[in-house]
């Protein structure tokens, strides 16, 4: 026989899935560096309005969020259809949006207490009666940058 | 020739699988979260003896937005995609008569002596309804802001060549480096005086 005889005839040889892991991790990355960890879950409908004269926000530890919106599905039965506050994890009332911004306020550091920004994530069919509420205790507590978080887009979708 | 007897190699298979794990992981525990919008400063409380200032009243510019979303800006009815146009319009007319001392060099506006003497006088007043939906009232706020930043990039192009939004992006970016930055304070703040946000929001309306 010769040395140099084929072996194996007519077999596919098996494909290597070495590099296989790497791709993955590749995936990974991505994800752990564009995305972050939930620290709230969201009880209220959350779809934010379009603009397009928007700024970043920068420094994601000089916001406080304050989340409105009509209640999920599941909280429906128990707090109705109309749009209601959400503080990090409950429903509240406006009045108690003071009280929160000063408890979140107290929490951060002394040098950046005077810099923090509220954003406000509202859903598009949220009232204005609601927002006027909460921009009245924001002003009571001179918690007075806000930032109407919204996506970036053609404003003009909103009114359709 | 031999080979010599090493580690054995191990077996990289399941490699993946625990790449998968973690990104699945990843996945489910996280959000792109949008953080991007507009800003705006609220006004402080007044302190209730003190009497607000005096300002005239052709000054000022209305705009109200009622419970259907309907706007009425200066007492006339005007469809929301005229309102970029006519804030413009108002902040850069410039009315005041050259030779005064509120005249405004820079302005290219039509000088109607019954519009507002100086975009530095200007304030725009917004009111909107309780019933008002959000998402009108942010189309106006909008068209509002973008008012401002079309005659800040105009004024900024003119003066150092350059957008203001994207100088005023480079100037909050934390990434910018300090000697950019002090560069860059100087010229944003000059523009800013030049066209001072005074966009005024009265109490909500409760009929």
């Amino acid at each position: 026989m010769s040395k140099f005889a084929k072996k194996k005839d007519g077999e596919v040889p098996a494909v290597s899935t070495a590099s296989l892991p790497d791709i993955v991790f590749m995936l990974l990355f991505f994800f752990m560096t564009v995305t972050v960890m939930k620290d709230s879950s969201l009880k209220v409908d959350n779809v934010l309005p379009n603009a397009s004269e928007v700024k970043k926000l920068e420094k994601k530890d000089r916001v406080i969020y304050i989340y409105v919106g009509k209640p999920t599905k599941e909280y429906e039965k128990t707090f109705g259809t109309e749009p209601k506050i959400q503080l990090n994890d409950k429903f509240a009332s406006p009045s108690e949006v003071g009280d929160y911004i000063l408890m979140e306020r107290a929490k951060k550091p002394q040098e950046i207490q005077n810099v923090l920004t509220t954003a406000l994530k509202v859903d598009k069919n949220a009232n204005m009666g609601l927002i006027s509420d909460i921009k009245q205790e924001l002003r009571k507590v001179n918690a007075l940058k806000v930032n109407y978080t919204t996506y970036e887009g053609d404003a003009f979708n909103n009114l359709q | 020739m031999a080979r010599r007897a090493g580690a054995p190699e191990v077996s990289a298979g399941s490699m993946a699988d625990i790449a998968f794990l973690l990104l699945i992981f990843f996945l489910v525990t996280t959000t792109i979260e949008t953080d991007a919008g507009l800003d705006r400063m609220l006004p402080p409380m007044e302190p209730p003896t003190e009497a607000p200032p005096i300002i005239k009243q052709k000054n000022i510019f209305t705009v109200n937005i009622n419970r259907n979303g309907q706007l009425l800006v200066e007492d006339e009815i005007l469809s929301i995609d005229k309102l970029r146009e006519r804030a413009v319009a108002f902040l850069d007319n410039g009315g005041a008569p050259s030779g005064s001392p509120d005249y405004c060099s820079y302005c290219k506006g039509k000088r109607n002596a019954e519009s507002s003497d100086n975009p530095t006088k200007a304030i725009i007043s917004l009111k909107n309804d309780r019933e008002t939906k959000y998402s009108t009232y942010i189309t106006v706020q909008n068209e509002l802001v973008g008012a401002y930043n079309d005659l800040r990039n105009r004024e900024a192009k003119r003066l150092f060549g350059k957008d203001y939004v994207e100088m005023e992006a480079e100037y909050l970016n934390p990434e910018t480096e300090d000697s950019v930055k002090e560069e860059l304070k100087e010229k944003v703040q000059r523009i800013q005086g030049l066209f001072p946000q005074k966009l005024s929001e009265a109490e909500t309306s409760s009929e």
